[in-house]
């Protein structure tokens, strides 16, 4: 038998990770409602708890207690298999985020990170690209024309944003030399974050990560006017539910790889002050994450802004953009961040 | 940083939890949802006019030739992967090699362009 005793606290954060992520994801959709409603001068969701506050847990539970209905010239299988790995792996990338610095409790010093691979970064976006074969399998199983129709858009946007993606970090790591998230956040201890040397990248980033997210601008794959819903179209019940929540968890962790990549995870300014004031790590490490979801949550709003304020691109236009415009603009950058990298810091250069 | 097996270990996990989850759920949602199966509700939903022909014709090869580029595209950038690591220790002879590599594959990307691959417009 194996000793477990080590794990405790990666079972305990994953635990503790799996409930954040669900309540987030939850309290997404209702913030979703609630900045849709304040855009467009609306009131929103009022009716149940204060403000509406419970919303949420009304729609979980109407999720649950909706007929699932499986058409019959679906695939049975691939239909519940879609929904099931897109959640899935929506639910795999949290773990090698770094939540927050070291934490003393009891005696015992760990990290706010389950784990810390040394290619955390590929791992992110080896699952997240996994996220697609869901939405495919689903569109695909679903057996309708409006399903099929959504499920190839999906597709070929998602792995055509993926390269504008990938090529973006690449400038970043010319920078940062290491795959492994928790490096990439401590090198940007205090102020000195990534986005003063990657703006170009980080504007490439974002834009491939609304594009991965099928979020508007860019959310061609279930625009209501033209498919109906899209690859869901014959979804139901908690099916449904799941490419939904999928959707709502993809936007939190790549809010979270956001701003562990280009805005210094949960450092913040005058971290160290703060550190030589208290005398307390424990104090630094809450403070900062508290920062980390700070920024997490300004760019979940961000997500939900720029869905209020640009309209939706035709297929063309998308497929222009990230082909003719993204690549060679972040090619371009991989270029002007090399020779960067090159004069400014030729010490540690070539050898 | 150690990344021995005990490391890979939380993410497994995860799967377990994650998957176990999705499971219960889905097992939950078919025992709980009420059942009352007619046959027009089991038809595909075509904006309620009656559904024509099969869905799995063929579709535009653009989509494909898309998938085709991106493996090819998609392989170049993990080819950059470890270069971009190891950056600093190639010095400038990894910049010339990676100028030689990228001259190559963007020779290749202005001919699909020019050869109209990418042109959904028409």
């Amino acid at each position: 038998m194996m000793d477990l005793t080590p794990f405790i606290p990666s079972m305990v954060l994953i635990l503790a990770l799996f409930a954040l992520t669900m309540l987030i994801a939850l309290y997404t959709t209702f913030a979703e409602r609630k900045v849709a409603a304040f855009m467009q001068d609306r009131i929103g969701p009022n009716r149940f708890g204060p403000g509406g506050m419970f919303q949420p847990l009304a729609d979980g539970v109407k999720m649950f207690l909706k007929e699932e209905i499986i058409p019959v010239a679906s695939n049975k299988f691939l239909f519940i298999l879609g929904p099931s790995i897109a959640m899935v792996a929506a639910l795999m990338t949290g773990v090698v985020i770094p939540w927050g610095d070291e934490l003393t409790l009891l005696g015992v010093t760990f990290p706010l990170q389950i784990t810390d691979l040394n290619f955390g970064l590929l791992y992110i976006f080896a699952v997240v690209s996994i996220g697609v074969y869901g939405i495919m399998i689903g569109g695909w199983a679903s057996n309708n024309k409006f399903s099929l129709l959504g499920a190839i858009r999906a597709s070929s946007q998602v792995i055509s944003y993926e390269i504008g993606m990938g090529l973006s970090i690449i400038a970043l790591l010319l920078i940062t030399g290491s795959l492994s998230m928790k490096e990439i956040v401590e090198q940007q201890h205090g102020f000195n974050w990534n986005i003063w040397y990657q703006p170009i990248g980080f504007l490439i980033f974002i834009t491939c990560a609304f594009a991965e997210c099928n979020r508007l601008p860019f959310d061609l794959p279930e625009c209501e006017t033209e498919l109906i819903g899209g690859y869901h179209t014959e979804y139901s019940s908690m099916k449904l539910g799941f490419f939904l929540f999928a959707e709502y968890i993809n936007m939190f962790i790549s809010s979270a790889v956001m701003s562990t990549l280009y805005f210094g995870g949960y450092n913040f300014p005058f971290m160290d002050q703060l550190l030589e004031l208290t005398q307390s790590q424990n104090l630094v490490t809450l403070v900062g994450t508290v920062f980390f979801f700070g920024k997490i949550f300004f760019f979940i709003f961000f997500f939900m802004w720029i869905r209020w304020t640009i309209p939706r691109f035709r297929y063309d236009q998308l497929m222009n953009l990230g082909w003719k415009v993204l690549i060679p603009l972040a090619l371009l950058n991989i270029l002007l961040t090399g020779i960067g990298v090159a004069l400014f810091n030729p010490s540690s250069f070539g050898n | 940083m150690n990344s021995d097996l005990s490391s890979y270990f939380p993410i497994a996990l995860q799967f377990i939890l994650a998957a176990g989850f999705v499971g219960l759920t889905m097992f939950v949602t078919h025992v709980v949802g009420p059942n009352l199966r007619t046959r027009k509700k089991l038809k595909p939903f075509e904006s309620g006019i009656n559904p024509s022909g099969n869905a799995r014709q063929p579709f535009a090869i653009k989509y494909f030739l898309t998938a085709i580029l991106f493996v090819l595209f998609d392989v170049e950038v993990i080819f950059l992967y470890p270069w971009a690591i190891n950056y600093r220790e190639l010095g400038v002879y990894g910049i010339l090699t990676m100028v030689i590599f990228l001259g190559l594959l963007l020779s290749g990307f202005f001919y699909i362009i020019r050869k109209g691959a990418l042109d959904w417009d028409q």
